[in-house]
């Protein structure tokens, strides 16, 4: 706020010689918060002249629900659903996040089972971000017709979990210590194919837009970030990637399995608008073929873990048994129980790291929640991202970092 | 940082043709082209419903709008223990329980009230239910109501309810048998 103060004296009503040359005066604009353009309730304050835009300021908070003050009234398995409403388009990644954060922090052994099919579904969720961060972003810069071939395929890929999760949107598909339901019969099937309609998809738009010469002046040169600039901002995910550090939480510090399967790291050159897009439609590639592996070697056994502490009593024991009864009634009245202590643990989300740090006192729920959004990093460096660029390029900026306002605000 | 194998995105050079826009238009209006013939040909297999008058059918498992199961003889199935609004995240349960004649059953509900706007359908009151009592099997995904207070459902709305696979609901368990009067 204060450089535009600087640029906009307060009296300069009173200073005719100010506006002897037109092109001094600064036009002041609201770029959101609510505008179908910018993707979410984000505020950008900009100083133009003519269309170039000399200084932004962003402002967030007006999607702001209060997650982690929430999170502390509720007990571990409570908080599950309401990770879902952080990155939407990607609720299962955010669910897998934290479940994975509790069961580090008590020291919970999950199945294997379970390993597979939360890696399945988030290379999956994965496909679905990128795909909607795509198509909103070609869209941004008016090639509609790519919207509604990825968000077809889309769509197939929400019947399937529909099916597996019981929700559309938000599936709240972990428990801590597992998963909400197995697999259904013809899953296995079901998910190949869908593969096989996102690389149909893939193609169709690459053909439209790889070497379409709008295309390619609308986002080559846009919107650059350089090395050193994103780490110091703290970027992570494609957006990282995309200034060609191969970064990726899933190489660095592989869990579940992830370093027994076989994917390569796409990275940019240059860091600008069409460097990220493309790493995106890279990075559905790859997690196809991580899909395609996962099932090959799904093993089968239970999903749950069988640690009493945080897993509940299958339903034939509650029915009719009553140490089933007692210990379903402990663990819902209660909570999980998690020794004091505190752990950070992060994942690699759609968007980049994706980090919950948990505070626990020891009792049923947890002292602190504290969550690392990716966007939340990438976002500050959005007014870097687009000084000296025009209006529009802005907008294919914004599209291209994938901000999602539920995550940045929380 | 570890080494890892990286793929570098290419920045490939326009040929002349590109370069003029004229192929890519006609390329691009090929590829629209057969994806308009494909569905205008086979209408069938496009993602699309009439909405109102068509409505998606549900796959089982799927969580919509809750219900409350029967005993055999139409009372209520639940014992007001409380699980499910001690479990539900977003507080929209509110049950108050009275004394049941059947010293067997102990509880029932008098009030069991669910605030639907306030439901974020995460389904955790069927996991919490000991005695499969609630369910969100009726299918049912379009709620709507003209006044605020009409979104709170209560008790006789929710026995109401009809599952949506019947024959593929869970089998009855966990009922205290009845004495005979």
């Amino acid at each position: 706020m204060q450089r535009i103060n600087e640029l906009h004296p307060v009296n300069q009503d009173f200073e005719p010689e100010f506006y002897q040359d037109l092109h001094t005066d600064l036009m002041f604009l609201n770029l959101g918060p609510s505008h179908p353009a910018s993707h979410g309730t984000l505020r950008t304050l900009v100083a133009l002249d003519g269309e170039t835009i000399m200084s932004a300021v962003c402002e967030i908070g007006y999607l702001h629900r209060g997650f982690e003050k929430t999170a502390e009234n509720r007990t571990y398995d409570q908080v599950i659903p309401y990770t879902d409403r952080l990155n939407y388009v990607s609720a299962i990644m955010n669910n897998v996040g934290f479940a994975k954060a509790v069961e580090a922090l008590i020291g919970v052994e999950i199945t294997p089972r379970c390993m597979g099919l939360r890696v399945i579904v988030s290379e999956l969720m994965r496909i679905v971000d990128h795909l909607v961060c795509i198509g909103a972003n070609l869209v941004d810069i008016g090639a509609l017709t790519n919207f509604w071939y990825l968000f077809n395929k889309r769509e197939q890929l929400y019947d399937i979990l529909d099916k597996l999760t019981g929700a559309r949107l938000t599936n709240s598909f972990t428990r801590i210590g597992g998963l909400a339901r197995d697999t259904y019969p013809g899953f296995e099937d079901e998910v190949l194919h869908v593969l096989k309609e996102f690389e149909i998809a893939v193609l169709d738009v690459l053909k439209l837009v790889a070497r379409n010469k709008i295309f390619l002046s609308r986002t080559q040169g846009v919107g650059i970030i350089s090395q050193a600039d994103a780490l110091s901002y703290g970027f992570t995910g494609p957006c990282l990637r995309a200034t060609g550090i191969p970064y990726d939480l899933r190489k660095e510090f592989p869990y579940y399995g992830y370093e027994n399967y076989q994917f390569e790291v796409p990275v940019g050159e240059v860091g600008d608008t069409y460097d990220r897009i493309m790493v995106r439609f890279e990075e559905i590639t790859q997690s196809i073929k991580i899909v395609r592996q996962a099932l090959k070697v799904l093993p089968g056994g239970p999903i749950n873990s069988d640690d009493k502490r945080v897993s509940l009593p299958p339903k034939d024991q509650t029915y009719v048994n009553i140490e089933g009864l007692i210990n379903h009634f402990k663990h819902i009245y209660e909570g999980i129980k998690i020794p004091p202590g505190e752990f950070y643990d992060a994942t690699e989300a759609a968007n980049g790291e994706l980090g919950f740090y948990i505070v626990s006192d020891g009792s049923g729920n947890p002292y602190r929640v504290r969550c690392r959004p990716p966007c939340f990093t990438i976002f500050s460096a959005y007014p870097d991202l687009i000084e000296g660029g025009l209006i529009a390029d802005a907008i294919a900026t914004l599209g291209s970092i994938n901000i999602i306002a539920g995550e940045l605000e929380r | 940082m570890k080494e890892v194998q990286v793929k570098k995105i290419p920045r490939e050079k326009l040929n002349f043709w590109e370069e003029t826009y004229l192929l890519p238009i006609f390329q691009g209006m090929s590829l629209t082209l057969k994806h308009l013939l494909k569905n205008i040909s086979n209408t069938e297999q496009m993602p699309v419903l009439d909405y109102p008058l068509e409505k998606k059918t549900m796959p089982p498992g799927y969580r919509g709008k809750h219900r409350l199961t029967q005993r055999d003889d139409g009372t209520v199935k639940c014992v007001a223990c409380m699980m499910c609004a001690t479990v539900c995240p977003a507080l929209c349960i509110h049950i108050e329980a009275a004394e049941h004649e059947n010293p067997a059953i102990e509880k029932f509900p008098q009030v069991f009230d669910i605030d639907l706007l306030r439901c974020v359908y995460c389904g955790y009151c069927v996991e919490a239910c000991p005695c499969d009592a609630i369910r969100m099997d009726s299918g049912v995904y379009t709620i709507f109501a003209s006044k605020r207070e009409d979104f709170v459902v209560h008790k006789e709305q929710l026995l109401n309810m009809q599952a949506q696979y019947p024959e593929t609901a869970r089998p009855k368990q966990g009922m205290p048998p009845l004495p005979n009067p």
